[in-house]
């Protein structure tokens, strides 16, 4: 008895929470008329922002992909010195105010700065493009794919990479058929993970590029500008496109 | 063939001691020894996935000490498998041809070809994971054989099966050793050494106790330890001398024990007696040996001829016995009963 009235506090303690993620979802949801959804989810403003924001949180998922699945596969695989340093520094962009990363990435592209200069040499202005708001979402969001990749190779039995190099298999090819495989379920994950919070991040990128304006930067001009009664339809959409791509 | 000379190592909790033998080609070698001993880190030292400390590895008088895992044509079937369980079988099999430059045909043919000499044609589809241990055991053994190996590495590789299983893997190895296969093989089991091996070597606390051929290692076991590996429990270390009967030596264990045997030898050794002739009766039996002794009923363990008594004689002595004997002499932990055995039963070993 004892147990079952516990565990029913706890469920109820835990109901508390759902709710407190599904209500203020919900309520947005019940008070966004269908008509109006229908009509924001028309204008061109709405699926160019909506678009930008998918696919430049797909391409620097993937770019940022290709330089931090062999990270964590060393962080799985070996001790070395200043390891969990290396760790720390890796979950930095969780703990640091997203905004203040924003200032410390704008610090790193502006015009002043080598890189800046060295992209000005080309015409290009860093400051404000598609590469800024790229790296503002790598930025944040990085953590997320190293630390479920790390765990997904250090779940893999280095037995079956020995086994693997026993049987003729060079390094490479053990990683990309052993180690790689059995770790994907896990690197997916930390993909998907990545390109949601990627897609979802706005103090940062606001800082970088507020224009050419990603999903929630629009959702935050549109409040900022008319209120929430306009920026509730944008933001609904987005929350649905979101909750689809994931 | 397989050379090793003063290999060393420290592995976590033991060390590996200045391991030197020889594998001769075609040789069945067992590497018999209790867990712990060091035997599956010798393995891997021989299979490059553990760097020695010290010391040579040479193969066909090669030097393959500093040479790379992939490199030296030694296959391992590892204690667990190590099957890939995102690969099925065919693809398992067929892993290591691919170095080999193989084509997608010739690898075909080369994994059908290994799958029927091993019964395992029908499994080519399935995943590691829903086989029986006997069908993984294949499984892995066709894997590295598909290696083409100059020498086969077995790490415990009937630990984990049924009897029948057991049997089966047994035939398939004896087989492919005819065939000319060299296999090391690891082992903590006695039967299976005496059933598979030319050669062994008993290892223990990372140093080879004894090499030799079965009948040598267990025919005149050098020490207590691999006495016991070989099921003997009666061994004793013995200093002979010439006693009153001229027919019989003196045999000194300790202070609390000596017995009579029949030996030409004289100096050191050790004494081996057979426990199916150690006699334990409630009574003074009277009879002719010298070797009688009382003693006192420390354990009784059943044993698959009856039971097994443990006996205080000075030194512990074992005795195997019917059930029903032990109960006519009313015997129990604890119970004063004679200890006795014939002169001529048992064997000395000269450790000269």
């Amino acid at each position: 008895m004892k147990k079952s009235a516990i565990n029913l506090s706890f469920a109820f303690l835990g109901g508390l929470v759902l709710l407190f993620i599904v209500a203020p979802l919900l309520g947005m949801v019940f008070s966004t008329p269908l008509s109006t959804l229908f009509s924001t989810a028309q204008e061109t403003e709405v699926q160019q922002s909506i678009w930008l924001t998918i696919w430049i949180s797909m391409a620097s998922t993937l770019a940022f992909a290709i330089l931090s699945i062999p990270l964590s596969y060393l962080l799985a695989r070996y001790s070395f010195p200043l390891k969990n340093m290396v760790l720390g520094i890796i979950d930095l962009p969780i703990v640091i105010p997203h905004s203040a990363a924003g200032i410390a990435l704008l610090g790193f592209i502006s015009r002043d700065t080598v890189i800046g200069k060295a992209a000005g040499s080309f015409g290009f202005n860093l400051v404000g493009s598609p590469f800024a708001i790229a790296l503002a979402m790598a930025f944040v969001s990085i953590p997320f794919l190293i630390n479920a990749a790390r765990e997904g190779f250090a779940s893999v039995p280095v037995r079956l990479e020995k086994a693997a190099l026993n049987l003729g298999a060079s390094p490479a090819r053990v990683f990309f058929t052993i180690s790689l495989p059995l770790a994907w379920r896990s690197i997916v994950t930390g993909l998907v993970m990545m390109f949601a919070r990627g897609m979802s991040e706005f103090g940062a990128v606001v800082i970088v590029a507020y224009h050419p304006m990603v999903a929630p930067v629009l959702i935050f001009d549109r409040f900022n500008a008319f209120g929430l009664k306009y920026a509730r339809p944008v933001a609904l959409l987005f929350i649905l496109v979101a909750l689809w791509c994931s | 063939m397989l050379k090793l000379t003063n290999i060393s190592k420290r592995w976590e909790e033991f060390t590996l001691k200045d391991i030197t033998l020889s594998v001769g080609k075609g040789d069945y070698f067992i590497l018999l020894g209790p867990s712990g001993a060091g035997k599956s880190v010798l393995l891997e030292v021989i299979a490059g996935l553990i760097a020695p400390d010290g010391g040579d590895i040479t193969l066909n008088d090669a030097n393959i000490t500093q040479l790379r895992i992939q490199e030296r044509d030694i296959g391992l079937v590892f204690q667990d498998l190590a099957l890939f369980p995102h690969l099925n079988v065919h693809h398992n099999i067929g892993y290591p041809l691919y170095r080999k430059g193989y084509k997608s045909r010739e690898v075909n043919r080369r994994v059908v070809e290994l799958a029927q000499e091993l019964g395992i044609s029908h499994l080519l589809k399935r995943f590691p994971p829903t086989l029986s241990g006997g069908e993984q055991q294949r499984v892995a053994l066709a894997r590295t054989l598909a290696l083409n190996p100059v020498l086969l590495l077995l790490d415990e590789p009937l630990s984990s099966l049924d009897v029948e299983r057991k049997a089966e893997i047994r035939r398939l190895l004896r087989d492919l050793n005819r065939k000319g296969q060299t296999i090391v093989h690891v082992t903590h089991d006695y039967e299976e050494a005496i059933a598979l091996g030319n050669r062994i070597a008993i290892i223990n606390n990372g140093a080879i106790e004894q090499m030799g051929s079965p009948q040598e290692v267990f025919g005149k076991p050098t020490s207590s330890f691999v006495a016991g590996f070989g099921g003997v429990r009666n061994f004793f270390k013995v200093s002979l001398s010439k006693s009153a009967n001229s027919k019989f030596k003196k045999a000194r264990v300790s202070e609390n024990l000596s017995f009579y045997l029949q030996s030409d030898d004289d100096g050191n050794g050790y004494a081996m007696i057979p426990e199916n002739e150690i006699v334990i009766t409630h009574d003074n039996p009277n009879t002719e040996t010298p070797n009688t002794f009382p003693g006192t009923v420390i354990d009784i363990y059943p044993h698959r001829f009856g039971c097994e008594v443990v006996a205080d004689i000075g030194e512990k002595i074992f005795a195997i016995m019917a059930s029903t004997q032990l109960q006519a002499i009313h015997a129990s932990i604890g119970s004063k009963v004679w200890v006795s055995f014939n002169e001529n039963s048992v064997i000395f070993i000269d450790s000269n």
